[in-house]
């Protein structure tokens, strides 16, 4: 019982950086209505980000956070100007799709070539002396309290934000109606760039995140994560970020118990399995709105 | 009726460029002017002009994109591995190959059509990411199946080695993350080619027939289609799995030129998929003639450059990323569509016929 929760806890704290990620993914498709493959790339250039500042500069845990989420932000916008804000009235999503794999795959490289395909060891934000709780027979890591408390002081910052200040309402009708928002004098540009920027941003603290939990580094490191972070955010119903808070949560911990009780070679596939049967069953997801698709 | 002829005079240069390029490659080897580095490359050339076929079916013609293209390259290549494996000593090579084709092709096929039940219920960004999710089930079931072969038949397991009980006879037929050792290598230019035809015959057939038609209107407006009566599940069903067929007759091509096949991500994973699609998006998706060409080209080229090897990835994704918004971008398409040699006459002869339609 006692090793159950702390699986528990595992799962949880995994599952609040899909949660955080999966933020990302929701909101950039709630407002300018595109897949963007390439967040979990930009977790992987926050890591990087982190890396260089924390290890090889040797500045302090903090200070390598606060550059990494400036740098992902600074990312994400370019990304949205140079590759997605061309094709933004293409009227394919098959095209913006490909463009994001396209970016996706550049960051890749990009990074396999600055970086080399070395797996590097991150060093945890977390102090050597602080790293696990003891209590009795139940030993749990701090991190992945860390990760609980962080992923859920971030959304509850992102609901405020949205529901109580006038770029957050604009975000909200943007998504809702881009051509209306932009009669009533809302600028669309700068607020998808404001999305890209605070998706990014929370990207670049998921990846601070990932690494101080799972510590090797490599040019590969957000793919994974990014894939499932988007079947978190289809879980809990693309659009809504306390859907892909639940959708990140349910995800992690499934993806633990499955690691432990049945197979840790299956688990990605049982993760996958999830969204499929999701899809199939309630396409919306948990807390997503129907959609009715008029000619 | 004019327009008709055009297509098919295209088709045929589609297809007479694929056998003077498997002539030339004839001509070549037995002049000796290509090296054993070439040589070794003619094989893979054919499965991924083959794969870059395959893909073009679903992304250009179908209009739906599909990441996971190389899981069914991956069953394809299993299956008639698994078969070869299986016959090897009961058969002579040729009916040996040409059957574990078939079964490649077959059960490639039928993985296609069961994930096409689900799959195809979707729509664009959803519909990619499922395909996607598949591939990696399939790489990840790959990687956990042991079969083996003793006295008594065949032994199946999920878990490991030891729990398939093998009697002391008994040898290994797929490992786990071993995958299958030991293919005898039956693959050759010639049948690479065949198949390479082969497909390009089928799927160019089938862009000109009523059904392609119907498939291609699906892919342009759905919803228009299918109040014109088109069945729009049967004909997304057909073309989905056609293509997985063709995948797995690549994927049996593939096994069979390989001493150990295992299911690494590197050869089956999500990176395989991107990089066929790459090949169709260079070649102009759609365009069956152009994924073919780009396959090669993008084969061939980092083989040539060597020096460059490092960079092949970016550049490829920089392609990638510069070939859809020249594509697509509004702005960029006025232009291309203004300045295009053949349209500016088109266009003109078509705005002075509107003005006497107006008239």
């Amino acid at each position: 019982m006692v090793s159950f929760i702390a699986y528990l806890i595992n799962g949880l704290s995994l599952g609040s950086i899909y949660a955080i990620i999966a933020i990302g993914y929701t909101m950039v498709y709630g407002i300018a209505k595109m897949l963007n493959f390439a967040h979990g790339d930009v977790i992987m250039v926050g890591a990087y980000i982190a890396f260089s500042v924390i290890t090889t500069a040797g500045m302090p845990p903090v200070v390598g956070l606060i550059a990494s989420m400036c740098g992902c932000m600074l990312l994400g916008i370019c990304i949205e100007k140079i590759a997605y804000k061309p094709l933004r009235h293409a009227g394919s999503s098959l095209a913006v799709l490909i463009t994001a794999i396209g970016v996706s795959y550049f960051l890749q490289n990009m990074a396999l070539i600055i970086f080399t395909s070395n797996p590097k060891m991150f060093t945890s934000i977390i102090p050597m002396d602080k790293m696990t709780i003891q209590a009795g027979a139940f030993r749990i890591q701090t991190i992945s309290l860390v990760c609980i408390a962080v992923s859920i002081v971030l959304v509850l910052l992102l609901q405020l934000f949205i529901n109580r200040t006038r770029p957050g309402q604009a975000m909200l009708a943007c998504s809702q109606d881009r051509g209306a928002a932009s009669l009533m004098g809302i600028s669309v540009n700068g607020t998808i760039s404001l999305t890209f920027a605070i998706g990014s941003a929370m990207a670049g603290i998921a990846g601070v995140l990932l690494c101080s939990a799972y510590p090797t580094l490599s040019p590969y490191t957000g793919s994974m994560p990014g894939i499932k972070a988007f079947v978190a955010a289809v879980f809990g119903g693309i659009g809504s970020i306390p859907g892909a808070m639940i959708g990140g949560l349910l995800l992690g911990v499934i993806e633990i118990l499955a690691k432990t009780y049945i197979s840790s070679q299956l688990s990605d596939a049982i993760v996958f399995s999830v969204l499929i049967v999701v899809l199939l069953v309630k396409p919306t997801g948990l807390m997503g709105k129907v959609v009715q698709e008029k000619v | 009726m004019n327009n008709i002829k055009k297509t098919s005079r295209n088709n045929m240069g589609t297809i007479g460029m694929i056998i003077a390029a498997f002539v030339i490659v004839q001509i070549l080897k037995t002049a000796g002017m290509i090296n054993s580095q070439m040589d070794g490359l003619l094989v893979p050339l054919c499965v991924y002009a083959t794969m870059a076929v395959s893909l073009n079916l679903v992304v250009g013609i179908l209009g739906e994109l599909s990441l996971g293209h190389a899981g069914f390259m991956c069953v394809g290549a299993f299956a008639s591995a698994f078969f070869s494996k299986v016959v090897e000593q009961s058969m002579g090579t040729f009916p040996r190959f040409l059957l574990a084709i078939l079964v490649g092709g077959a059960v490639a096929g039928v993985f296609g059509f069961l994930i096409g039940i689900p799959v195809l219920r979707l729509k664009g960004d959803y519909l990619a990411i499922v395909t996607l999710a598949f591939g990696e089930i399939i790489k990840n079931l790959m990687n956990v199946l042991y079969v083996g072969r003793d006295a008594a038949g065949l032994h199946f397991s999920i878990k490991d080695a030891a729990s398939l009980n093998l009697m002391e006879d008994g040898e290994m037929i797929i490992n786990g993350p071993l995958g299958i050792t030991g293919t005898p290598f039956d693959a050759n230019f010639v049948v690479g080619f065949l198949i390479l035809l082969i497909s390009t015959v089928v799927v160019l057939n089938l862009t000109n027939s009523r059904t392609g038609r119907a498939i291609m209107a699906i892919r342009d407006n759905r919803i228009a289609a299918g109040s014109v009566g088109v069945p729009i599940t049967k004909y997304k069903m057909a073309a989905f799995t056609l293509s997985a067929v063709i995948a797995g007759c690549a994927g049996a091509l593939y096994s069979h030129n390989l001493s150990s096949l295992i299911a690494t991500p590197a050869r089956f994973g999500y990176n395989m998929s991107i990089l066929f699609l790459v090949f169709v998006v260079l070649g102009g998706i759609g365009s069956t003639r152009g994924a073919i060409i780009a396959s090669i080209i993008l084969t061939l080229l980092p083989e040539v450059l060597r020096f460059m090897a490092d960079y092949r990835m970016l550049i490829y994704s920089i392609i990638l990323i510069v070939m859809m918004i020249i594509n697509w971008n509004p702005k960029s398409r006025a232009w291309i569509q203004k300045h295009r040699p053949g349209n500016v006459i088109r266009s003109r002869r078509e705005a002075s016929e509107a003005g006497k339609e107006g008239r």
